[in-house]
């Protein structure tokens, strides 16, 4: 079992025709994904690799592919715009890779979002999302991860590789591994998913991975505290930024006090959350809170 | 990406917003022609560096404050003078300061009360959010944290854009109550709204608002930050960027899509990803040792960014050891060892260098680094790489 992605998942690419985006369709093909439709408006009617059809509209996708999640890897002017559409065609998951989306476009996007409550989105600027064994889409590699039983979140992609290679590595799995993107304004946030994984009977503990910026981390830690029972384990990149400064990701920014590494891990300790103090123990952590 | 206060004013200008009258020059010929544009009397002289806490610097040559109210304007050219081309100090310059390259010029404007009024997003909710307070001219953390009640937040829907009631519970929560007041409180957020949200600004700052004995309501101060993301649809606003402002190592390191942030410590970083480029810093200051910068070479890691990344590393003096630390995730170690021998090539690395492969391939990876005949020293996980580099790093300095 697992949370968002399984073998009901039917996706439809939205820019996948172009090489970065077929690059990685294509490895989540290889990976048994099921892609059903491709969209890329003026390519209608071609086909994807000889797979399956591309349509110019995810309207016509979903109508005549019953796609029913999408994974967006179109660049970062027309990205937002893909996101409204697959909203608009009442698609169910949106996973958007793009990095680089104007602020005020995702703003328009999330108040749209907020509108459309059978729609979930998870990004931008993220690795995707992945349920080990059956489904995997976006760019995370796909052998680093093996079926298992503890969910991963993170808005950071490569911290979300060093925790599940950590996991991997010791012998164990993951239920499902979300990667919720960098961006200020994302679709899907550290609560949201240790939602999804408290209520999931197969996801047994939980490693989040959140970075200074916001406070995400913290509204997390206080609906854990509250509401989930499963062992967590956290760690918290960004102890040593700078103030006012953009470390990369446009949301990791401590602006005016606000959003420090110190204070989401505080919230989080608070929380009896196991919080790993570097990058290097987070599978340590959780196993030391958790026995699989 | 940030630009002068001098900008700023010019474009509230275009938007309604009103600001006092306000010149800016590049050199000493041009302040006389730029005071006799400004109406008799006093006149501010404010140094333009991307800095806070200007009124409170000093210039490495002992002249005191980056702000100077002057009663005339042969006593504000002396002072213009004395600023341009000087280096100022501020609490957020670092101690080697900003050389000050544009003096502005301000005409006087008399002040009854100081506000606070700013614009930007409310990332938990992800609307815009207009924030104002009735404490002016003191950092609005502060009074967040001694006296929240004086402040009023106002989010506005993006989509429907700004409406009359949020001006009105911006405008009261300030505690206005004149009815001209009022209307020119509507006419100044509407402005400032347009400007935010048309121009793609992360941030609108105005500290001070301030009222004038006569009744009017100016925007004394401006401090706006833009969107780097949304600049692609905006010339006019890139047109703006002085990159004097910014160290020039970043500066070059954007030109290659590399993301880099220079630090003050010694032990340079090189890493694929921004988390765990933020958290390879985090690692060598828990092993007790200092980051140089942060550096994000992206997912892929190709020859050519690392040797672009390592030219700009090594320009840093400061630099005493190099940590590289890769994850392959869908590129092979391989690949990745490769390019960092090739780069390792090109540009000659004087300081001891800790790689940390990880991922796809390692193993081949790590036999391309051992064979390369390189001088670097192969780590087996982040930790052992942290720790080595650290080590080497203090047995170089002792």
């Amino acid at each position: 079992m697992s949370v968002l992605v399984g073998k009901e998942t039917r996706v439809v690419g939205q820019g996948i025709t172009g090489n970065f985006g077929s690059l990685h369709a294509n490895k989540n093909i290889e990976y048994g994904t099921n892609y059903v439709a491709a969209v890329t408006p003026g390519k209608g009617g071609q086909q994807f690799n000889g797979k399956f059809p591309i349509f110019n509209t995810v309207h016509e996708a979903v109508e005549k592919e019953g796609a029913n999640t999408s994974v967006i890897f179109v660049p970062p002017p027309f990205a937002a715009d893909g996101i409204l559409e697959a909203i608009d065609a009442g698609i169910e998951l949106i996973i958007c890779i793009t990095e680089g989306i104007p602020v005020k476009d995702m703003a328009i996007v999330k108040d749209a979002l907020k509108k459309a409550p059978g729609t979930r989105l998870i990004g931008p600027n993220c690795p995707g999302i992945m349920t080990p064994g059956i489904c995997n889409i976006g760019i995370m590699p796909g052998y680093i991860a093996r079926p298992g039983k503890i969910g991963v979140v993170s808005r950071s992609g490569t911290l979300t590789y060093e925790a599940m290679f950590q996991v991997t590595e010791r012998g164990y799995g993951q239920s499902t591994c979300i990667g919720i993107g960098g961006d200020p304004i994302n679709g899907t946030n550290h609560t949201d998913a240790l939602k999804l994984f408290n209520e999931d009977p197969d996801t047994e503990a939980i490693i989040m991975i959140g970075e200074i910026g916001g406070t995400a981390e913290e509204e997390a830690a206080a609906y854990a505290k509250e509401f989930v029972k499963k062992p967590v384990a956290a760690f918290i990149a960004g102890t040593t930024a700078p103030p006012g400064r953009r470390m990369g990701h446009a949301g990791a920014i401590v602006s005016g006090g606000s959003g420090t590494a110190e204070a989401k891990i505080a919230a989080l300790q608070a929380a009896g959350i196991a919080v790993s103090p570097t990058p290097s123990e987070i599978a340590e952590t959780l196993f030391s809170i958790y026995t699989p | 990406m940030n630009i002068h206060e001098f900008q700023a004013k010019e474009l509230f200008a275009d938007f309604g917003v009103p600001v006092s009258k306000g010149v800016s020059v590049k050199s000493a010929d041009q302040i006389d022609n730029a005071l006799q544009q400004l109406p008799a009397g006093p006149v501010v002289v404010k140094a333009q560096i991307h800095a806070g806490g200007r009124g409170k610097g000093t210039f490495t040559d002992g002249f005191k404050g980056g702000v100077h109210i002057c009663d005339d304007t042969k006593s504000a050219a002396e002072t213009a003078k004395k600023m341009l081309g000087n280096t100022l100090v501020t609490h957020q310059t670092g101690p080697e300061g900003k050389v000050v390259k544009t003096i502005y010029l301000v005409d006087v404007c008399d002040i009854e009360k100081e506000y606070y009024l700013a614009i930007t997003l409310d990332r938990a909710s992800g609307c815009p959010g207009i924030i104002a307070s009735t404490e002016g001219g003191v950092e609005i953390e502060t009074v967040a944290d001694e006296s929240p009640e004086k402040i009023t937040k106002v989010l506005v829907d993006p989509a429907q854009g700004l409406q009359p009631f949020h001006k009105r519970q911006v405008a009261f929560g300030l505690g206005f109550s004149d009815k001209a007041q009022l209307k020119q409180m509507d006419a100044l957020l509407t402005g400032l709204y347009q400007f935010y949200w048309e121009k793609d600004a992360s941030m609108v700052e105005v500290n001070p608002l301030v009222t004038t004995p006569d009744g009017n309501i100016v925007a004394l101060d401006a401090k706006v930050g833009f969107d780097e993301s949304a600049m692609y649809r905006h010339p006019d606003i890139l047109a703006l960027r002085d990159l004097d402002e910014e160290d020039p190592k970043e500066v070059e390191a954007g030109k290659h899509g590399l993301s880099y942030i220079a630090l003050d410590g010694n032990i340079a970083c090189l890493v694929n990803g921004a988390g765990l480029a933020m958290a390879t810093m985090d690692i060598i200051k828990h092993f007790g040792g200092n980051p140089a910068n942060f550096l994000d070479v992206g997912g892929g890691a190709s020859e050519e960014d690392v040797t672009e990344a390592f030219k700009i590393i090594l320009s840093d003096p400061k630099v005493k050891g190099i940590l590289v630390n890769i994850f392959g995730g869908i590129m092979s170690c391989k690949v990745i060892a490769t390019g960092i021998i090739a780069a390792a090539q090109n540009v000659e690395i004087t300081v001891p260098l800790v790689v940390r492969l990880e991922g796809n391939e390692v193993a081949e990876g790590k036999k391309l680094l051992d064979e390369s005949g390189l001088c670097l020293i192969s780590a087996d996980s982040l930790s052992d790489a942290a720790r080595k580099v650290v080590t080497e790093v203090s047995n170089k300095q002792a």
